[in-house]
């Protein structure tokens, strides 16, 4: 059921109806039934998969927290113990709770890997083994169940917590909802059960203005997703067909339009997921800033998908980078570098690391991971060249310009959008030939002839988007993205815009019989 | 205040919907006038005795007018493109709503359609209906897949991406259209000639399915529930191919149900009709010489089934306007047709 279908809007108005009508004591229950309703919707085989996530999760935490309760209780009843004897016996303790956590860890994360990653791995095997001429590995087709990668990594950051000390949730199915809980199942944001349990578990009155601020994000969401992303996405397809002959100039412009449909599409979907939450009273964390006016690759990565760069740097990078294997190669390195290089082959070591796990999380395929890596490399080079900048700031004294910064926001996008169209040609050596083609077949003859116009889409739908576009660069000149939830504006002018979203995505949004109800990008991660 | 508030706004916001809603929905005043046909009907003054129900084998090859003019039969063509049996069966219903004809004669060229076959004629037969169970159940009966029941409710959802096709016609057209056809009869006068008749193609199965059946069988007993004549026809069109293993199904469920069935292509030669003259399409449909050909043969078989209602004052007023309207129209096309070698009226 996608967020833009009428089955999504009919389902939510139930719930929404239903969730303030029952007691307010029972609200979660009944959220916890409509999310796994949802989550029925995408077949119900797949109820099995997030139940057995949450099951484990939700029984490994409460392993973790009896062992702690335990270790409490038997010290306070022995004070007599000594200093060494209390190490001994938390060093025992810590010991059973690592031994919950990894087994917790290693069974969900070998669900994902066996529905998500045994076919990609079965298919890089392969070709190995015909070198050596031994039996091809048959190939296992599993359906993967919807925002698995999603509800995982977020169950996992549930018990990684857990034995960093958060005290687990001692009723199954509260933990249930924290897992299934519908606006976030299918792309996100990765939320913290910390962050979320308050707001989820409370009891909510129906509140008017939560629920126009709600309403206003869920219709910027549809705004971008229906009128630029799903129309944009016809020329890009076209662009991508590696028999259309789009190569050369059309490479910058599939990079350009891509990210700007990949931007409204995942952006949307997260204001459509942010603004229903809000309708239930729940307050989801935001997972955009303002990527496009990011100045570096890194600042950028800070600003779009947060949630999931928060993921990864607290529960991968941080513990790779602390890690023993990790010391030793910093000591190593140090010696054999020195203290300036030397010093950073191990940071740069954990940003790889960091940067394959990323791509291989967007999907079990080289091209992900090919991106992941060119993220790491572009990041590792700009650090790398960070003193030459500081030089050249220091002698021209322009780093603070307007001006700059603005050269800054391009190079960024630029740079961003060249690296993302791994992901539009789906190949790796496809996009390397795209990429040569720029350099080596910018033929202007054919966009001069023909421009855009036979990629779909005719003039008007450019118009559109281009005014569409126009409106998101005015919304995203501020870091707060709740400007468009119109909390702050007098009520009436409030009602006339949300009534205007409204309009504006009936007649302008791509929906309806023709259109194959695209799903969100983001919701195959 | 605040129920002002409350009021005020919903209505601020449908009055813009259904204001929106009327600006975009298509107004058939040019190129495809068939969408207009459906609901025309919903102005009629006076009742029918004859209703006609099928696709354009009805609209374009019977003039109703000549029914009148010769026989005082008052009848109504609620013909659509590609009309589907069971649009043709629920249009009978959201008709019975507004009157009890005698009579009612069915093109069974539909038969050889078992399910859906495209969005665009369903829109053409559907749309123009009010919005009763009856429209809800046919667009159900002829949705196809991904196709949405609600925007047959609210059109404006699915005629929503017409904002880049909007011309002079939306807004010229916005408070009210021309009328296309009289009574449902929608008029050629020029003439192409039929040049060569082809063997039907060779078909995997020709036996009609059983959808089509569960149609027809509801259609007679609706009739024969409602004490009303149901003839089942096929107009002498050449094309599409109408095979003798259909013609042999259709009178065997004639014989079995009591039914009369009229194949007038085998009739074509008694009706009169010239397919060197009679058809502006080499046979696909009768032009209107060929339909008042088909009016006078139809008329007879009618005659002795409805009144002849030409001393009824209300609905000689109401047919002699028709009449009029249908002279002019003639009267136009033909001299367009000399002047221009094409039509540009259809409309009036």
């Amino acid at each position: 059921m996608y967020f833009t279908s009428a089955n999504f809007l009919l389902f939510f108005l139930c719930t929404f109806v239903g969730y303030y009508t029952v007691f307010r004591r029972v609200q979660w229950q009944f959220l916890l039934m409509a999310s796994l309703v949802f989550y029925a919707f995408s077949g119900w085989s797949n109820l099995i998969y997030i139940c057995v996530t949450i099951c484990s999760t939700w029984f490994a935490g409460r392993q973790m927290t009896r062992l702690r309760i335990g270790q409490e209780q038997y010290l306070a009843g022995i004070p007599e113990l000594s200093k060494k004897g209390r190490n001994t016996y938390k060093a025992v303790i810590k010991a059973k709770l690592k031994k919950w956590l990894v087994l917790c860890l290693l069974f969900n994360l070998a669900i994902l890997a066996v529905v998500k990653y045994i076919s990609f791995v079965i298919s890089s095997i392969n070709p190995l083994l015909s070198v050596i001429n031994a039996q091809q590995i048959t190939s296992i087709n599993i359906l993967l169940p919807l925002g698995i990668s999603f509800y995982t990594f977020q169950a996992l950051s549930y018990i990684i917590d857990v034995y960093r000390g958060l005290e687990s949730e001692s009723s199954l199915f509260k933990f249930g909802l924290f897992v299934s809980f519908f606006p976030q199942l299918i792309q996100g944001p990765i939320s913290r059960f910390d962050d979320l349990k308050e707001t989820l578990y409370s009891q909510h009155k129906f509140d008017s203005e939560e629920f126009q601020a709600g309403l206003a994000r869920v219709m910027w969401g549809f705004f971008k997703k229906l009128i630029v992303a799903d129309r944009l996405i016809t020329a890009v397809m076209a662009l991508s067909d590696p028999n259309g002959g789009y190569g050369g100039v059309y490479v910058i412009l599939n990079a350009f339009f891509y990210a700007i449909t990949l931007y409204a599409d995942f952006t949307g979907g997260i204001d459509i997921t942010l603004g229903t939450a809000r309708m239930l009273g729940v307050a989801v964390k935001e997972n955009f800033s303002r990527p496009f006016y990011s100045v570096s690759i890194a600042d950028y990565w800070r600003q779009w998908h947060i949630t999931m760069g928060t993921w990864f740097k607290d529960y991968l990078f941080y513990p790779i980078s602390a890690s023993r294997p990790m010391l030793r190669l910093f000591k190593w390195s140090q010696k054999s570098f020195g203290g300036g290089f030397g010093k950073r082959i191990s940071v740069y070591t954990s940003t790889m690391i960091l940067w394959f796990v990323t791509g291989l999380w967007h999907g079990a395929e080289w091209h992900f991971i090919v991106w992941g890596l060119v993220n790491g490399i572009v990041i590792i080079i700009s650090k790398e060249l960070s003193p030459l900048y500081a030089r050249f700031h220091k002698r021209f004294r322009i780093g603070d310009t307007n001006g700059y910064k603005a050269f800054q926001i391009f190079r960024t996008f630029w740079l961003m959008s060249f690296i993302r169209i791994f992901d539009v040609y789906g190949s790796v050596r496809l996009t390397i030939k795209m990429y040569l083609s720029v350099i080596f077949n910018f033929d202007w003859t054919r966009f001069i002839t023909n421009g855009p116009s036979d990629l779909g889409l005719d003039i008007a739908d450019y118009a559109l988007i281009a005014i569409a576009v126009i409106v998101m660069v005015i919304a995203g000149f501020t870091h707060n993205n709740r400007h468009m939830e119109f909390t702050n504006v007098k009520p009436i002018l409030r009602t006339v815009l949300i009534a205007s979203m409204v309009f504006a995505v009936i007649i302008f949004g791509i929906y309806g019989f023709g259109y194959d109800s695209r799903q969100f990008i983001y919701n195959q991660f | 205040m605040k129920i002002i508030k409350i009021l005020v706004i919903p209505a601020i916001a449908a009055v813009i919907f259904f204001g929106m809603q009327r600006l975009l929905e298509p107004k058939y005043m040019s190129g495809i006038y068939e969408g207009r046909l459906i609901s025309e009907y919903y102005g009629e003054a006076i009742s029918h005795d004859v209703i006609f129900l099928g696709d354009c084998e009805v609209y374009e090859n019977i003039s109703p007018i000549t029914l009148w003019k010769n026989y005082g039969i008052s009848s109504y063509i609620r013909g659509g493109p590609q009309q589907l049996i069971w649009q043709s069966y629920y249009l009978l219903e959201d008709t019975l709503r507004y009157e009890k004809p005698s009579v009612v004669v069915f093109s069974v060229l539909s038969m050889q359609y078992n399910k859906p076959q495209k969005e665009g004629y369903n829109r053409l037969n559907i749309d123009g209906m009010p919005l009763t169970d009856y429209k809800m159940e046919s667009a159900k009966a002829s949705a196809m897949k991904d196709e949405s029941l609600l925007s047959y409710v609210f059109p404006l959802l699915r005629y929503h991406d017409r904002w880049k096709e909007l011309c002079a016609d939306d807004f010229q057209y916005y408070f009210s259209e021309k009328k296309v056809s009289v009574s449902g009869f929608m008029m050629r006068c020029d003439v192409k000639p039929v040049d060569v008749i082809p063997d039907g193609k060779k078909l995997p199965d020709y036996q009609f399915g059983k959808n089509s059946y569960k149609y027809l069988d509801m259609l007679t007993k609706l009739c024969k529930d409602k004490g009303i004549r149901l003839i089942l026809i096929k107009t002498p069109s050449i094309y599409p191919y109408w095979y003798k293993q259909w013609n042999d199904q259709m009178a065997d469920y004639a014989d079995k149900t009591d039914l009369t069935y009229i194949n007038c292509l085998d009739l074509a030669s008694e009706i009169g009709i010239d397919y060197y003259t009679d058809t502006y399409d080499a046979g696909l449909h009768l032009n209107v010489y060929g339909a008042e050909k088909m009016g006078y043969y139809l008329g007879n078989i009618l005659a002795d089934s409805v009144p002849d209602r030409r001393d009824n004052p209300k609905y000689a007023s109401v047919w002699n306007e028709k009449v009029q309207v249908y002279n002019w129209l003639k009267a136009t096309q033909e001299r367009e047709v000399k002047e221009f070698s094409k039509i540009k009226t259809f409309t009036y």
